[in-house]
């Protein structure tokens, strides 16, 4: 992931000078930041509204202790430690589940098999467009088990790279590597058959002479 | 060496990214080329991480940026 330059400052020079008094830098700071805060927050929430709420408090509590940042991390990685502790704390009150459970990887010794096809005509990106594709991409990222989503969103959906989101992850790179090829596999096997079929029903529904 | 499909899908993912040794890629394309699923599989792993890639798929909520700024401007007053 890019980590986009507030205005013409470094990020660097933006936590420096924030650090320094200029508080209101915060805004520009955590702007490029704010989907995958979120993202990752419904990850581990399930509903919108306390995904928002662990954001919000994330991206505060990352204020508070910004002077606790060290520049040999990355900031986009250290907010996401943030947030997935913040997640973890809401989850442990609310439920009183213990966090093992939450976290513990299902098996992953089985392989995952991928769904058969004999050929695949590619579909386009504006295909995100209709609704219903969205859709379809959403519930097969929100099925997938906790542990491979949260490797899936980072790396494939806001495009971190394989170091990066064992960082955010804390979790070692020959995890983020089987984790996310599961995740792949599941997501090809579930969604390659349902787009293909809604593609065509919709080309049918589209073009009637076709 | 030549490998079986099953053994191939294994490798898609890192394949995809690019990371396999020389020498596994180099069996896992000879494999593709002449296998018209696995290439199907691949083709449809890669498409389905494009799609997923894609901005318009997770939208945050409508709102959600104006309640977050407004959030920290209350905590940017306290700090003064």
């Amino acid at each position: 992931m890019n980590e986009p330059r507030a205005s013409n400052r470094t990020q660097a020079e933006t936590i420096a000078a924030i650090l320094a008094g200029e508080i209101q830098l915060f805004h520009e700071l955590i702007r490029p930041h704010e989907r995958t805060v979120y993202l990752m927050a419904l990850s581990y929430m399930k509903n919108e509204a306390d995904a928002e709420d662990v954001a919000q408090e994330s991206f505060v509590r990352a204020f508070r202790k910004l002077n606790s940042f060290r520049a040999e991390a990355k900031f986009s990685t250290w907010l996401i430690s943030i947030t997935l502790n913040e997640a973890r704390t809401r989850l442990r009150r609310k439920t009183l589940v213990p966090m093992d459970s939450l976290d513990a990887p299902p098996d992953e010794d089985q392989p995952v098999s991928p769904a058969l096809l004999r050929d695949w005509r590619e579909i386009p990106s504006e295909a995100v467009e209709r609704g219903e594709i969205r859709l379809l991409l959403q519930e097969a990222i929100a099925c997938l088990p906790d542990i491979y989503r949260r490797v899936f969103v980072l790396r494939d959906v806001e495009e971190m790279n394989i170091h990066e989101t064992a960082e955010a992850l804390n979790i070692s790179i020959p995890s983020v590597k089987v984790r996310l090829y599961r995740a792949r596999m599941m997501l090809q096997k579930r969604l390659a058959p349902q787009l293909k079929t809604a593609i065509r029903t919709s080309k049918r529904r589209w073009f009637p002479w076709s | 060496m030549v490998i079986e499909c099953r053994h191939v899908w294994n490798y898609i993912s890192e394949y995809l990214d690019g990371t396999l040794s020389q020498e596994t890629r180099t069996v896992v394309q000879k494999h593709l080329e002449h296998c018209e699923i696995c290439s199907a599989i691949l083709d449809s792993t890669r498409n389905v991480i494009i799609l997923t890639a894609d901005d318009r798929v997770f939208e945050l909520p409508v709102g959600f940026s104006e309640r977050l700024h407004a959030r920290i401007d209350a905590e940017l007053r306290e700090e003064r």
